[in-house]
């Protein structure tokens, strides 16, 4: 049979880098090819040449045996091919039905009325992938993962044949990782051809038929989940080995005052409660981490610390009450956030994006502590004029962990920074962070719901839930009396 | 629709403004008149900005084209008014496709930079073939739709609802929904099918087709067709501040707008150049601080629709 999906040859420059190099690979119908490896290798380029919003330098790219390459984009989807982005963009004054209804619509511009089946549909899809409760909400007002089924719901709306989905597991919890490995799998029952692209080695493996393994652009490898795992190169450059739990020093001075100490906060939004009597303490050069499922206020009190929302209770720095600062007075106290969203200066370089958070220090400082994330980053370092909007996702996370630390924080707030990280970064992210605590006296306050990152740097634990911190302990206790629904 | 909170809103109003003239004088309605008008250019505008996103910095373009179209078949070949409006109405939507084809390519700002220079262009040639077009002082029209001030008041009410009812569905319809997508995110609007360019430039073509037959009804009303009137930027900042001020996306705030911004510069009339600067801070306050304008904030208190 002819294969629904048929890459051959395909071949993408930006100037004088060669993001995808010759890729070929065919995806017959009722199959899930998994595309995998580190940050930067091309795995999104691919998919956005296939899409056509990215025009192919060379190579053909053939649906049934037409081939569309350069095509432009909106004549590919409708010869039946969908994406799930990386980044969720949704329109701000439309709510979710009306989005999912949106993705329904046939292109025609006498399109004057929908007729009671499209609503009918798109009940249906809201349903389907667990959005039926707040389909009448905007999408500004609901959390990440709700978002990331919005961009399935509208991929199963567009019913295409072929299927890209790039980065679906980024951010979500495994609970929730089962559900969407359940609506790809309804892809490939169906008869369509899925790509997915993930760093969650584990949901990839389980979910795919076969896997196509990139590096730096080119074919590394092809095969069966666990051949590829095995494949020398694959372990090198993307795998990279375990995050390791060092050993605590025990930390001199536990009860002197704390750094940082929050103390009954509460933050409304509008009606709704993010976040209600909140209290926690970090000590100097301690590891705290904040250990909450998405939507559960992680990001609200960081926000808060930032100065970035008003709040009720008070919030103390170095035992002076933080209240009425600006978040720029706050930044230059050293309490440095690198949020959730990155907040990169998108037209900027890389380069100018960390000099910009090196400005308060002496140029001898600067260039030191730029040498040292270069090192840590190798990639940015090899990035550093390419503007800041054009970096893959991985990289842009990269990028703002190392603008914050360019700052040389006093205490470092980091939300969720190993969204879309490839496994070998983690890993050498999780090291940087054993030297920052070996050599200097940061204090770090990690947000997380990936736990396997958050516990091993952490010497003491928070969980939230539900907007309320609901256990307070020490790591190695979080396993048996609050890791359920977490490990 | 029937029950949302616009339509709740409109249709009392119109009846008012339909029994207007048993009780007002001439002089207010002639003003209403040309704010009516006004209207239908803030409208026509709104769609483009509000909903295509795109923002186009020159209406008068649009507006002037028709405008003049009809008033030069009038003067020199003496068509009767309706030919007049027809063909003041598709000379701005080919003059607004043969702008919009090469223009809605260019990403950012680089798009209403064209609109304004097409404004100046248009304005230098008006002035520049002043033997045929009249120049600054303008074009005297043989033809005007009456010289009774309460059908020329009906003339533009009746085609203010009607523009605004055709403009106003269109953008609650499936169509106004993919040009909002368009607008808002083109990438994942083609990825989800839709020809962006077709979209806009369709959104265009309608925003010039009511920007032009507009102006070629104000023309008519007035019976002289001048450069300060329908062409200078300063007509077409004016609408723009009209949407803006009545609410974005909201297609009737324009409407609002535009009838505010007319009333209130006429009012304030004794103030002499004060008047200007006055509807000039009230509009920058309202822009500051509702941004949601009007019509943005009656409709949001109410709850939404
Ligand atoms: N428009 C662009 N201009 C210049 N370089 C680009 C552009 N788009 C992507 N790149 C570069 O091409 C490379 C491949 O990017 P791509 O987004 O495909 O990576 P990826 O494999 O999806 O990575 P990640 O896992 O981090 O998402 C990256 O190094 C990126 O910086
Ligand atoms: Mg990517």
């Amino acid at each position: 049979m002819s294969a629904l999906l048929e890459v051959s040859g395909l071949t993408k420059r930006f100037g004088g880098l060669v993001a995808v190099k010759d890729i070929g690979f065919t995806i017959n119908a009722g199959e899930i090819l998994g595309l995998i490896g580190p940050n930067g290798s091309g795995k999104s380029t691919v998919m956005k040449c296939i899409m056509g919003i990215e025009k192919p330098n060379a190579g053909s790219v053939k649906l049934s045996g037409t081939d569309v390459a350069g095509w432009p984009t909106h004549r590919i989807a409708r010869q039946g091919v969908g994406i799930v982005f990386q980044h969720s963009h949704p329109l701000q004054r439309q709510t979710i039905l009306e989005h999912i209804k949106l993705a329904l619509l046939p292109d025609n511009l006498l399109m004057l009325a929908t007729d009671h089946g499209v609503t009918r549909r798109a009940e249906e899809i809201a349903a389907r992938v667990g959005l039926a409760a707040v389909m009448h909400r905007l999408p500004r007002t609901l959390p990440f993962a709700d978002l990331r089924r919005l961009e399935l719901a509208k991929a199963i709306a567009r019913n295409p044949k072929v299927v890209l989905v790039d980065e679906p597991f980024a951010g979500l919890t495994s609970g929730e990782v089962a559900d969407f490995s359940n609506l790809i799998a309804s892809f490939r029952a169906d008869g369509h051809a899925v790509l997915l692209v993930d760093h969650n080695v584990k949901g990839v493996a389980a979910l795919v038929d076969r896997v196509l393994a990139m590096y730096l652009g080119e074919y590394v490898a092809e095969g069966s989940a666990e051949e590829v795992m095995r494949n020398e190169t694959v372990r090198r450059v993307y795998l990279g080995g375990k995050i390791e739990t060092a050993a605590r020093p025990d930390r001199a001075g536990k009860d002197r005052t704390p750094l940082l100490n929050v103390r009954g906060l509460g933050v409304l939004y509008g009606k709704a409660t993010a976040l209600e009597d909140v209290s926690i303490h970090v000590g100097e050069g301690e590891f705290v981490s904040v250990v909450g499922l998405n939507g559960a206020g992680k990001t609200t009190l960081f926000n808060a610390i930032s100065g970035l929302v008003p709040h009720s209770g008070s919030i103390e720095w170095r035992g002076k009450a933080l209240a009425g600062k600006t978040p720029g007075g706050i930044a230059r106290d050293g309490i440095v956030q690198c949020p959730e969203t990155r907040e990169l200066f998108g037209d900027m370089s890389v380069r100018e994006n960390l000099d910009l958070g090196g400005q308060h220090q002496t140029l001898q400082e600067a260039t030191k502590q730029l040498n040292w994330l270069f090192e840590l980053f190798p990639i940015l370092k090899s990035r550093q004029s390419q503007a800041a909007r054009t970096l893959s996702g991985g990289e842009q996370q990269m990028l703002a962990i190392a603008r914050a630390l360019m700052m040389k924080p006093k205490l470092l707030i980091l939300d969720e920074p190993t969204l879309g990280l490839a496994p070998v970064i983690l890993e050498q992210l999780s090291k940087a962070m054993e030297t920052l605590r070996q050599t200097t006296d940061i204090t770090v306050l990690l947000g997380e719901q990936n736990v396997t990152f958050a516990l091993p740097h952490a010497d003491r634990v928070y969980v939230i839930e539900h907007s309320r911190v609901v256990w307070e302990g020490d790591p190695g206790r979080f396993a048996e009396e609050a890791g359920a629904g977490y490990l | 629709m029937f029950r949302s909170r616009t339509f709740q809103i409109a249709v009392p109003a119109l009846i008012v403004m339909a029994l207007l003239p048993l009780g007002v004088g001439g002089y207010i309605l002639g003003l209403l008149t040309l704010a009516y008008y006004y209207a239908v250019f803030a409208m026509s505008w709104d769609l483009l900005f509000g909903f295509a996103g795109e923002v186009n910095f020159g209406p008068s373009f649009l507006i002037g084209i028709g405008a003049y179209t009809a008033a030069l078949l009038n003067h020199y070949w003496l068509w009767p008014i309706p030919a007049c409006l027809i063909a003041g109405a598709f000379a701005a939507v080919i003059a607004g496709a043969v702008l919009a084809v090469p223009a809605l390519r260019l990403t950012g700002p680089y798009f209403g930079l064209v609109t304004l220079v097409a404004v100046l262009l248009l304005q230098n040639m008006i002035v520049l073939f002043a033997g045929i077009t009249g120049g600054e002082i303008g074009l005297d029209l043989p033809d005007v739709l009456s010289i009774d001030d309460g059908t020329n008041y009906y003339y533009a009410l009746v085609f203010m609802t009607v523009s605004g009812a055709i403009l106003f569905g269109l953008a609650q319809s499936p169509v106004g929904l993919i040009l909002q997508a368009s607008g808002q995110n083109a990438t994942e609007a083609a990825a989800l099918g839709f020809n962006v360019a077709k979209h806009k430039l369709a959104a265009f073509c309608i925003s010039a087709f009511f920007s032009g037959l507009a102006g070629a009804m104000l023309i008519f009303y007035m019976g002289t067709a001048s450069v300060g009137t329908v062409v200078e930027i300063a007509v077409g900042v004016n609408v723009i501040i009209a949407a803006v001020l009545g609410g974005r996306r909201t297609i009737i705030g324009a409407a609002v707008g535009a009838i505010f911004l007319i009333g209130a510069g006429e009012l304030l009339r004794p103030l002499g150049q004060l008047a200007t600067f006055v509807v000039s801070a009230v509009a920058l306050v309202v822009i500051l601080f509702f941004p949601g304008g009007f019509m943005g904030r009656i409709l949001q208190s109410g709850g939404g629709e």
